[in-house]
C-alpha cells in the first residue's frame, strides 16, 4: 500500500496507480487498494475500524449483519443510501466515508446497533462472552447512549444444546450467519442453518427445527463458538466457568495430533479453563479441532501422578521421594542393562541364559526435546538401540520408508503446497480422523481447484467433503491399486507440485511403503508422512527408532555414529540396529530383555496388547514414566511423574517438519497456580526426569531444560546419509492368505476415529458426545447376502474376542467390513481394539448375527 | 491574670462530667448497630432451603480488597444446591481483608449475599477469619430443607426469581427475610442490661440489601 499525501487537490503530483490497484479515497486519504479488496479490509490497513460482525477474513462476504455501512460516492455522485463495506469491492476514484468523517454513516450504524439490540437480552453479567463481546464493545463504539425500546424482548428458551458440546443461546444471537457458513465452507458439515422468519428467526439443527434429527455432528464445531461475535454459541465444558478477565492467555501447540496447530490456552488458578484456535496462517489458520479445544482436563485428572512411586514390599505402589524413587530405577536398570538380574530357571528349576538389557518404549507423545533425551538415555546409559517410539502398527519396511524419505529432511511438503497442489493423494490417512487440520486445508485447496484422491474403502465424510475423488480398493490391495492407478490419477499426481500424503497405517498393508516410495519416484510427486501422534515426527528425528539416530543419522552408518558419539563425548554408540516395538515386547516377554522403560504408551494402541501384558510381566525391571495412572503403571517397578506439555516448555515438530516452539502454560512453582480444591502439581519434563536418572547411573545426557536439550540437538544438525537404501518390500508381495473359513472370505478395513476414549479424552464427556458413534459398514450387497439391515447389530468375531456394533451400508467393495479400530467401552475406562481381538487392516474377519432368512434390504 | 484562671481550662472537662457518657461497656453490654450496619456476609436461602448463590463470581470481582473467592460448581438433578444450572461450590470470605464496603452486595444479581449485623469478627487464629461456606449460609428457617434437594417451589430457576416474592407471601412457604424483619426492635435506645446474644443473631437475619 502507498499512501499518498493527504489532500486530494495535490493528486496530479501522486505517483501512478501501481498494476492492478486501484486508487480511491477513504475519510479524506488517498489510497491504493489492489483490484477486488473488500473495502473493509482497505479501511483496516488504514487504520479505520468499521464496527461488523458477520464479516470474517477467511469466510466468504456475506453482508448479513449490516452493521459495517459506510458512505460511498462513485463518479462524483453519493449512493442513495449507506453500503456495507464488507461486500463492496474497492473501484478506481470511489469516495468513502465511514463513520469516522461521515455523520450519515455513523446514524446508519447507530440505527443497525439499535435495531441488533431490541431483542437482545440483559444477559452481560451472566454471558460467556461478555468482556470479549464485540457486541458490547460495538454497541459502546458505534451505538445510542439510550434504548428506546421499552417492550418486553422476545425471549427463546435457552439454552439449547446443538451438541453435547455447543449450546445455543438464541436471544443473544445477531443471525450474522458467521457459524452456519464456517460449518458449510470450511469444515463442510452443514448440520446448522438458519431457520425461520422475521423476530423468529433463528439459528438451529435439524433436531432443534423437527425435535429429531441429527444435531450438530463435527469435529469443528468449536471453532463456531470462537467466531460468534456474541455469546449465542457457548461450550458446554467453559459456561460459566470464568471471565475473560479472569483469564491468562498462553500462547501454545496443540498436542493432540501432528498438526502443530497454534492454540491459545486460557488458565486461571492452576488449571487452563479453555483453548482457543491461534492464528498461524502458514499452519491451522484460525481453526483446530474439537479435540485439540476440548481435551484438556486429562491434566487435572484424579488418576495425575504428582510424586513418584515405587513398587513397595506387599506388591502396591506407594509414594515416595525423588531420591529414593531415582536410586531404586537407576539400581534395576544397571542391573538389567548388565544381566546382573537374578537368573531366570526354567520349569525344571535349571537355571537358564541371564536376561540382559532393557528396551526402551518412550511413546509418540513426545515433544522434540523429551524425545532427544530419550533417544540419547537409550544409547548412553542403557548402551542400546532398542528404542521404539512407534506404539502402534509398525514394521522394517516403515523404518527404510522413514529413514529415505522422512528422517532429518526438515521442512518438506507445507500446508500452503497442499493448497497449491494441482492433485494430491492420501495414502492409508483418513485426513479428518487422523489429521484434521491437514483435512481442512485439503479442503480448502478443493475448493480452489486440487484434485484430492484418497485411496481408500469408502466415501467417508472427509472423502465426500474433499471432492468425493475415491480410488476404491480392497483392504491389503492397496499395493496393487497404486500400481494401476486409474489414468486422471496417476497424470494428475505426474503434475509439478503434486503430493502424496502417506499415514502410518501403510505399515499395516505389507510392500504399501515401497510402493509409495516406488510411485513418488515414478510419477514425480512429492510425498510426506503424516502420522496421527503430535511427537511421532519428532521422535523419527530425533532418533527414536531402532534403526536412526538424531538427525536422521543411520545406526548402520559408521562414519555417522562415530561423529555422533565424538559430540556426545563417548568413545561409541551401540552399532548394532535395534529391536522395533514388536520385537522389544517379544524380547521381554520370552525372558531375553530384562527391563523396559515405558512412557506414554497405552496398552491397548499397541499392535499386539496380549503381547505387551505379557513382556510387562515377564520383564525383571518396568520402569515408567507417566502422566497418570494407566495400565503400564500396574507393571512398574518405578514410577516417575512427568510434566504434561502445559507445565512445561518444549517444541512439537509437525508432520510437515516445522518446528511448533511454545513455553510454559502453568508454572506450578511459579506461585501463581495455588488451586483451591485442586492440585497443582510441580512436575518436571522428561528430559529432566531422564537427565537425573541418568546422573543416577553414572551418565551425563546435558538434557537438564528442555532449552539446553533443545540447543543440543540443533547443534548436532543433520547428518542423512548420502545415500539412503531403497525401501524394501515385502519378499514376495504376497496376496493377503485367504482364508475360506465357512465361505465368508470377508476382509476388514479399519482406521482410528478422532474421538475414540485416548488416555488424553479423560475426564471430558461433553466431547465424548460429538464422537462419531461407531458402526460396522458393509456394501449393500455384502449387507443383503449376510442378512443385515441399516441398524442391525452385527458382531466382528477375531481371534481373540468380537464386538458388537450396529450396521450401516456404505458404497464398500463387496465382502469387506468397515470397523474402527478402537471403541470406547461403555463405561468409559476401557477401550475394544480390533487388534486386541486379534483383527487387523486388510486381514480376514468373520461376521456374526446376521439372520439371512430376513428380507434385510437395506434402506 | 484572674482568680479563675488557673481552672478555666477545666470547663470543657468539668462540662463533660456532667454530659451522658459515650464509653460502651461492651462486651458485656452489646451494641445494637444501626439497621443497614454492614456486619458479616450472609448468603441466604430461597424459601425453600436451596441456596441463592449461583456461583458467578461477581461480589468476588466487585470486592476491592480480593477478600472473596468463589467457585462455582454444576448442580445436577440428584444433587441440587440451587435453582438453575450452577451453584456456588466453593465460598469464601476473608474477613482479614474485608473492608467492610458492601461493594460484594451491590454486585450481587441473586441477592444471595447480603451483610448481617453482626461485628463480632476477631479471633486469635488468621486461618479461622476466612469464613467458608458453611460459616456464611443462612441458618434453616421453619419450611427450609437442607439442600441438596429437587426444586420445590417450582419447575426452573426462573419460577424462583420471578413469582419469589409471591411465592414468600403465601402462607405455606415463608420467607426467610420477610418472616424475620419485624423482630428487629426499631430504632429505640438499648436496654440497659444489655441485648442477649440470641437477639443479635435473629436481627442478623436482618440484612442490609435484602429489602424488597
Ligand atoms: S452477547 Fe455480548 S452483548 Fe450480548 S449478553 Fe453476551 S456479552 Fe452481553
Ligand atoms: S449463533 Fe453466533 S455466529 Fe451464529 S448467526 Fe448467531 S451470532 Fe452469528
Ligand atoms: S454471592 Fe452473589 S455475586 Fe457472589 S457468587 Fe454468589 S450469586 Fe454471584
Ligand atoms: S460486517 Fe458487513 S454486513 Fe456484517
Amino acid at each position: 500500500m502507498t499512501q499518498a499525501p493527504e489532500k486530494p487537490s495535490e493528486q496530479d503530483d501522486l505517483p501512478p496507480v501501481p498494476e492492478g490497484h486501484v486508487r480511491l479515497t477513504i475519510d479524506d486519504r488517498i489510497v491504493d487498494a489492489p483490484q477486488g479488496e473488500l473495502l473493509i479490509r482497505t479501511c483496516e490497513r488504514l487504520g479505520i475500524v468499521v464496527p461488523r460482525f458477520c464479516d470474517h477474513p477467511l469466510l466468504d462476504p456475506a453482508g448479513a449483519c449490516r452493521q459495517c455501512l459506510v458512505e460511498v460516492e462513485m463518479g462524483g455522485r453519493k449512493m442513495p443510501k449507506p453500503q456495507a463495506s464488507c461486500t463492496m469491492t474497492v473501484a478506481q476514484d470511489m469516495v468513502v466515508n465511514t463513520q469516522m468523517t461521515s455523520a450519515v454513516a455513523d446514524k446508519a450504524q447507530q440505527g443497525v446497533m439499535e435495531l441488533l439490540l431490541i431483542n437482545h437480552p440483559l444477559d452481560c453479567p451472566v454471558c460467556d462472552k461478555g468482556g470479549e463481546c464485540p457486541l458490547q464493545n460495538q454497541a459502546m463504539s458505534s451505538g445510542r447512549a439510550e434504548s428506546r425500546f421499552v417492550e418486553e424482548k422476545r425471549t427463546f428458551a435457552k439454552p439449547l444444546p446443538i451438541s453435547s458440546e455447543v449450546l445455543l443461546d438464541r436471544e443473544r444471537c445477531v443471525l450474522c450467519q458467521r457459524c452456519t457458513r464456517f460449518s458449510r465452507q470450511i469444515a463442510g458439515d452443514q448440520f446448522i442453518e438458519l431457520l425461520e422468519r422475521g423476530a423468529h428467526q433463528q439459528i438451529g439443527t435439524e433436531e432443534t427445527a423437527f425435535g429429531e434429527g441429527e444435531d450438530f455432528q463435527s469435529y469443528f464445531s468449536g471453532n463456531t463458538i470462537q467466531i460468534c461475535p456474541v455469546g449465542a454459541l457457548t461450550s458446554a465444558s467453559y459456561r460459566f466457568r470464568s471471565r475473560p478477565f479472569d483469564l491468562v492467555s498462553t500462547p501454545g501447540v496443540s498436542e493432540h495430533d501432528s498438526s502443530g496447530a497454534a492454540v491459545r490456552r486460557d488458565w486461571r488458578r492452576g488449571a487452563v479453563t479453555r483453548v482457543l484456535a491461534g492464528d498461524d496462517p502458514e499452519v491451522n489458520e484460525e481453526w483446530i479441532d474439537d479435540k485439540t479445544r476440548f481435551a484438556f482436563r486429562y491434566t487435572q485428572s484424579a488418576q495425575r501422578i504428582t510424586r513418584p512411586m515405587i513398587r513397595g514390599e506387599d506388591g502396591s505402589l506407594v509414594e515416595t521421594s525423588w531420591t529414593e524413587a531415582l536410586e531404586r530405577a537407576a539400581g534395576l536398570l544397571t542391573a538389567a542393562r548388565d544381566g546382573e538380574g537374578p537368573a531366570p530357571v526354567d520349569t525344571d528349576g535349571e537355571a537358564l541364559e541371564p536376561k540382559r538389557g532393557v528396551g526402551v518404549l518412550p511413546g509418540g507423545r513426545l515433544t522434540l526435546e523429551d524425545a532427544y533425551a530419550y533417544a540419547k538415555f537409550a544409547r548412553l546409559a542403557l548402551r542400546t538401540n532398542d528404542v521404539d517410539a512407534r506404539a502402534r502398527v509398525h514394521s522394517g519396511e516403515e523404518l527404510d520408508f522413514l529413514a529415505a524419505h522422512v528422517a532429518g529432511t526438515g521442512l518438506g511438503v507445507t500446508y500452503g503446497d497442499l493448497e497449491e497442489a494441482p492433485a494430491v493423494l492420501t495414502v492409508a490417512l483418513e485426513v479428518e480422523e487422523e489429521a484434521p487440520i491437514v483435512f481442512l486445508r485439503l479442503r480448502k485447496a478443493a475448493r480452489t481447484g486440487t484434485a484430492v484422491h484418497h485411496l481408500g474403502q469408502w466415501s467417508s465424510p472427509a472423502v465426500v467433503k474433499t471432492g468425493g475423488r475415491l480410488v476404491r480398493c480392497a483392504p491389503g490391495r492397496e499395493v496393487e491399486a497404486l500400481a494401476t492407478l486409474p489414468d486422471p490419477v496417476a497424470d494428475g499426481l505426474a503434475q509439478p507440485g503434486a503430493v502424496v500424503l502417506v499415514g502410518e497405517r501403510a505399515a499395516e498393508v505389507p510392500g504399501l511403503y515401497a510402493a509409495v516410495s516406488e510411485l513418488v519416484a515414478r510419477t514425480g510427486a512429492r510425498v510426506a508422512w503424516v502420522p496421527r501422534r503430535a511427537g511421532e515426527r519428532g521422535a523419527v528425528d530425533t532418533g527414536l527408532v531402532p534403526t536412526l539416530l538424531p538427525g536422521g543419522r543411520a545406526v548402520d552408518d559408521e562414519t555417522a555414529r562415530a561423529a555422533l558419539a565424538s559430540s556426545w563425548g563417548v568413545a561409541d554408540l551401540p552399532a548394532t540396529p535395534g529391536r522395533d516395538t514388536a520385537a522389544i515386547l517379544r524380547a521381554a516377554a520370552d525372558g531375553e530383555l530384562a527391563g523396559l522403560v515405558v512412557g506414554g504408551v497405552e496398552i491397548a494402541d499397541l499392535p499386539d496388547p496380549d503381547l505387551a501384558r505379557a513382556a510387562l510381566g515377564a520383564a525383571d525391571v518396568v520402569v515408567s514414566l507417566e502422566l497418570a495412572r494407566s495400565e503400564v503403571t500396574e507393571y512398574a517397578d518405578v514410577v516417575l511423574p512427568v510434566a504434561p506439555v502445559i507445565n512445561k516448555a518444549g517444541t512439537f515438530r509437525n508432520w510437515e517438519g516445522r518446528d511448533r516452539r511454545f513455553g510454559t502454560t502453568i508454572d506450578p512453582s511459579g506461585g501463581s497456580a495455588g488451586r483451591v480444591g485442586g492440585t497443582a502439581a510441580t512436575t518436571l519434563p522428561d528430559c529432566r526426569v531422564l537427565d537425573t536418572l541418568a546422573v543416577e547411573m553414572d551418565v551425563d545426557l546435558f538434557t537438564q531444560t528442555p532449552e539446553v536439550a533443545g540447543t543440543e540437538l540443533a547443534r548436532l544438525g543433520t547428518g542423512r546419509p548420502a545415500t539412503v537404501g531403497p525401501v524394501r518390500g515385502p519378499e514376495h508381495p504376497d496376496q493377503p492368505e485367504t482364508t475360506d473359513e465357512e465361505g465368508t472370505e470377508l476382509r476388514l478395513a479399519s482406521w482410528r476415529q478422532l474421538l475414540d476414549g485416548g488416555a488424553l479424552l479423560a475426564d471430558e464427556p461433553d466431547l465424548a458426545g460429538t464422537a462419531r458413534p461407531p458402526r460396522i459398514r458393509l456394501s449393500a450387497t455384502t449387507a443383503r447376502r449376510l442378512g443385515f439391515a441399516e441398524d442391525d447389530p452385527a458382531e466382528v468375531e477375531g481371534p481373540r474376542g468380537s464386538l458388537i456394533l450396529p450396521v450401516e451400508v456404505a458404497d464398500l467393495p463387496d465382502d469387506v467390513v468397515w470397523a474402527p479400530a478402537r471403541v470406547p467401552g461403555t463405561d468409559g475406562t476401557t477401550v475394544v481394539t480390533l487388534a486386541g481381538l486379534g483383527l487387523g487392516h486388510g486381514g480376514p474377519v468373520r461376521l456374526g448375527g446376521g439372520s439371512p432368512m430376513s428380507d434385510g434390504s437395506p434402506s | 491574670m484572674g482568680l479563675f484562671d488557673g481552672v478555666a481550662g477545666f470547663g470543657v472537662t468539668f462540662s463533660t462530667m456532667f454530659r451522658k457518657v459515650v464509653t460502651e461497656d461492651y462486651p458485656r453490654v452489646k451494641k445494637v448497630t444501626a439497621p443497614r450496619y454492614h456486619g458479616r456476609h450472609q448468603l441466604n436461602r430461597h424459601p425453600d432451603g436451596l441456596e441463592k448463590c449461583v456461583g458467578c463470581e461477581l461480589c468476588a470481582w466487585a470486592c476491592p480488597a480480593d477478600a472473596i473467592y468463589v467457585e462455582g460448581g454444576d448442580n445436577t438433578d440428584e444433587e441440587r444446591y440451587s435453582p438453575g444450572e450452577r451453584y456456588g461450590a466453593i465460598y469464601q470470605i476473608n474477613y482479614l481483608r474485608c473492608i467492610g464496603c458492601g461493594l460484594c452486595i451491590e454486585a450481587c444479581p441473586t441477592r444471595s449475599l447480603t451483610m448481617t449485623n453482626e461485628y463480632e469478627l476477631a479471633d486469635d487464629d488468621r486461618q479461622d477469619l476466612i469464613y467458608d461456606k458453611e460459616r456464611l449460609l443462612a441458618p434453616l428457617l421453619p419450611g427450609m430443607e437442607q439442600p441438596p434437594h429437587p426444586m420445590r417451589l417450582g419447575t426452573d430457576e426462573q419460577d424462583y426469581y420471578v413469582q419469589g416474592p409471591e411465592m414468600a407471601r403465601r402462607s405455606d412457604v415463608q420467607d426467610a427475610v420477610r418472616e424475620e424483619i419485624p423482630m428487629v426492635p426499631p430504632r429505640e435506645p438499648a436496654p440497659q442490661d444489655g441485648v442477649s446474644t440470641e437477639a443479635v443473631e435473629q436481627s442478623s437475619v436482618m440484612s442490609t440489601g435484602e429489602k424488597r
